[in-house]
């Protein structure tokens, strides 16, 4: 079958679809070599990674890497990527072949997969993966009979050792230039007389409304056929309202006459699987035993939660605190960047903004990388070996009651060190609503740049001399912080997961993957990916916003009237009030001032906005005790205790700093945590809705506690 | 009898699922048709999820969703 060809399409394109977990990434790699890059599709949540190869004949080839399904039904999100790339729908390339990827030891449930794809009549070549692991189960495959009874290519591979690639190539070549002619795939099984009858009348209905080529009748039946499994109420699926309701009114039609679609559509496809499973399989006693002795260990009652806890106790540890050196060298890296420049360049509005402006915004962001990398790492090494999954197992119980899904273990987890790796970790889980629904808790978790600001809050209002026991009150109150805001944490995905998020909980079906040693190439890549994919988008918002925020805060500049040019403390006091981040902490100090916040507060408030350890180094400068502001520095706390209120009451009493901290503990601070949600959630929409419903939050709750605190006679 | 009530180190024939918005097609699409031999591998520490082995791969399943799963213990 010749590929069709659009005039302006001068590369054919082939998508790499199949199961979860069936190798196709790894394949995807093995073919296109490192060449891989990230295709970031609009609207879409989930990434389809596409990257090219060379063929002998065809020529360059633009492979896509379509997220792994069970089915074509398109129920979530990535469902529907899938289908949509497979089809051609909303923009997308139709391809001109398909790779679908069996796994070979679950190879019927594979096959349930590939006939849904044969039915569409796109140009097929299976690609029966993991004949190794296959093996090692006592499962022989006949190649022969699969080619036979299916009428396409097929290949076995082994994609993680390259086995089988050549093979593969060739018959990509050949099918994608007509040298060899394949069969066009159609329908191996026969629906009923009733469901033939529906879909044809359903096919009728819809026909004028479908915005793209199906070519022969047997796609435009499997079209149809796909729009009424996946259509149904509560579906999120986007389709034109006009389908939608010629599709639910056959469903609900069909429905009160008593029909069983599940039975008529997917059991009479498993029917004919499991008719030809003989001729294609045979079984034999397993060779290998390994993962069913490694998870007598693993998920033992004692010893798999020893391992559980040791191994998340190690991705805390290292987050927060192995990170360190690595995010110190990239500041001072920062830091020596911007020393040079400024002895470089003349001084000025440039030399400002290279090195108060760009450097330190992007230094800001900088600092993360390191907890990105160690977190990608651990999971994608843990996803390699299968564990990730063995975790969600273990810990699905606890953190059901919590209304949350086991995959959201790691993700809350990272969330302490820093709300940006955190959120980019829920790709992890794999629904939609669990996933929302923990990105928008996560930043209420106490994350690491948060720490500067409580240390200097507490340091300034609870003197360290007191002590309670043998633990001083600033250690207490510190572990205090903590506990609570897991508890805000665990109490906002309780209160959205009833609202916003409102709906039953989605069953967890997840598959416990053989266990294998991780791939260190796909590691890499993830880790790299994920590195970059962090750089780029949270890099360029914060630029932005940062310049952004450095304006404000530098313009515009005090009058002649006093002493340029001496870098005085003073001066930039002076400076600071003058700017217009100081106006409008003066703006802001009657709507804060119920909070207990004054106008310098203020200041650091829209400092912070940027990034929250932004505050202590702006109340640095407003107390005027030079840029670089240290919460363990006498001078700064000292400044900031001599400042009195209009009526003369201090400032910095206990209860404005309980009062900060709780505004701090649950006010969205963080413009990266913003760019990344805005990344991973596609939506602006949810993001305001964060930035919104924590703002609010933050500020209800400081409002109580220090009127509360007031009204209580504290000062 | 359902599946969350089969023990761990048991076989069964899948006789039905109990529809439960789409859950049923779902798992039917898994390969847990009317007809498949599963067994139960184990129960997490903490008693859900359970662990199933059906066509040749492993799911974990909760509780709940297995009680909807009717079976014949072999
Ligand atoms: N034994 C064996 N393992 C393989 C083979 N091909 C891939 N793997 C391993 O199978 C696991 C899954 O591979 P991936 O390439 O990530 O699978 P995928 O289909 O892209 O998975 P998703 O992206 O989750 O849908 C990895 O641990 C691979 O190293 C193979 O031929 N034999
Ligand atoms: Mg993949």
């Amino acid at each position: 079958m010749a590929p069709a060809t659009e005039p302006d399409r001068r590369q054919l394109i082939v998508a790499v679809a199949g199961n979860p977990n069936s190798g196709k990434t790894t394949l995807f790699n093995a073919l296109t070599g490192a060449h891989a890059k990230i295709g970031n599709y609009p609207g879409i949540t989930v990434e389809s990674r596409t990257a090219e190869a060379e063929l002998p004949r065809a020529g360059r080839v633009t492979l896509v890497d379509v997220p792994g399904t069970y089915s074509l039904t398109a129920r979530s999100p990535d469902e529907e990527v899938a289908i949509n790339s497979l089809l051609g729908r909303k923009g997308l390339p139709r391809p001109d072949a398909v790779l679908v990827v069996l796994d070979a030891v679950a190879l019927e449930r594979s096959l349930f997969l590939l006939m849904q794809v044969m039915e569409f009549g796109l140009p097929v070549i299976a690609v029966v993966n993991m004949i190794d692991a296959a093996r090692g189960e006592g499962i022989d495959l006949h190649f022969d009979a699969l080619r036979k009874e299916f009428g396409i290519p097929v290949v076995g591979t082994v994609a993680r050792r390259r086995q089988g690639l050549e093979l593969l190539r060739e018959t990509l070549d050949d099918v994608l230039t007509g040298a060899r002619p394949v069969p066009s795939p159609d329908w191996l099984w026969e629906p009923c007389a009733e469901l033939s009858a529906d879909l044809d009348a359903f096919d009728a209905a819809i026909r004028e409304e479908v915005r793209f080529s199906l070519p022969t009748p047997s796609a435009r039946r499997a079209f149809a056929l796909w729009l009424l499994m996946s259509v149904t109420p509560h579906s999120e699926l986007e389709v034109r309202p006009r389908l939608r309701e010629i599709a639910l009114a056959t469903r609900t039609r069909l429905e009160a006459a008593g029909r069983d679609l599940a039975r008529e559509a997917v059991a009479a496809r498993y029917a004919k699987i499991d008719l030809l499973a003989p001729r294609l399989i045979t079984r034999n006693p397993p060779r290998s035993h390994q993962t069913e002795r490694i998870d007598a260990v693993l998920t033992h009652p004692l010893w798999g939660t020893a391992v559980f806890v040791t191994i998340m106790g190690l991705i805390f540890q290292t987050l927060f605190s192995w990170s360190e050196p690595f995010m110190g060298l990239i500041e001072n890296g920062v830091g020596g960047l911007a020393g040079a420049l400024r002895g470089l360049l003349p001084a000025g509005f440039l030399r400002d903004l290279l090195v108060d402006g760009v450097i330190a915004g992007v230094g800001g962001v900088l600092v993360f990388l390191p907890q990105i990398l160690f977190l990608f790492l651990f999971i994608s090494i843990l996803e390699g070996t299968g564990y990730l999954a063995r975790a969600a197992f273990l810990i699905d119980r606890l953190m059901r009651r919590l209304g949350l899904h086991g995959q959201a273990f790691v993700p809350m987890l990272s969330g302490y060190a820093c709300a940006i790796p955190a959120i980019m970790a829920t790709r992890t889980i794999d629904n939609r609503r669990d996933r929302f629904l923990t990105i928008m808790a996560v930043p209420l978790i106490s994350c690491s740049a948060r720490l500067p600001v409580y240390t200097l809050v507490i340091a300034l209002t609870f003197p360290s001399a007191q002590k309670i026991g043998f633990l001083s009150t600033g250690t207490l109150v510190l572990l205090g912080i903590y506990v609570l805001s897991s508890l805000l944490a665990l109490l906002a995905v309780g209160l959205l997961g009833r609202t916003v998020f409102k709906g039953r909980l989605r069953p967890l079906l997840l598959e416990l993957p053989a266990y294998r040693m991780p791939d260190p190439k796909t590691v890499l890549m993830v880790v790299w990916e994920r590195s970059r994919a962090f750089l780029t988008t949270a890099g360029t918002v914060i630029l932005v916003m940062t310049v952004l925020l450095w304006v404000l805060l530098t313009y515009p500049k005090p009058g002649a009237e006093l002493p340029v040019g001496a870098d005085t403390a003073a001066v930039q006091s002076e400076q600071l009030r003058h700017s217009y981040a100081g106006r409008i902490g003066g703006a802001l100090e009657p709507v804060i001032e119920p909070l207990g916040f004054d106008w310098k507060i203020g200041i650091g408030l829209i400092g912070a906005f940027a990034a929250r350890e932004v505050f202590v180094g702006t109340m640095g400068v407003v107390y005027g005790v030079g840029g670089e502001g240290d919460p363990a520095d006498d001078t700064l706390r000292e400044a900031m205790l001599r400042d009195r209120r209009p009526d003369g009451r201090s400032v910095w009493t206990p209860l404005t700093g309980v009062s900060l901290i709780v505004f701090f503990m649950i006010a969205m601070q963080c413009m990266s945590t913003l760019a990344v949600t805005r990344r991973e959630t596609a939506s602006w929409g949810w993001t305001l809705f964060m930035l919104s419903y924590l703002t609010v939050a933050a500020y209800l709750a400081s409002l109580i506690v220090y009127q509360g605190g007031r009204a209580l006679g504290f000062a | 009898m359902t599946l969350d009530r089969v023990q761990a180190g048991s076989a069964a024939e899948l006789l039905d699922i109990d529809p439960c918005n789409g859950l049923r097609t779902r798992l039917m699409e898994m390969g847990l048709t009317p007809g498949t031999q599963l067994s139960v591998v184990r129960h997490a520490p903490l008693g859900d999820p359970i662990e199933i082995k059906v066509r040749g791969y492993r799911l974990s399943i909760r509780k709940q969703e297995a009680a909807l799963i009717r079976c014949r213990p072999l």
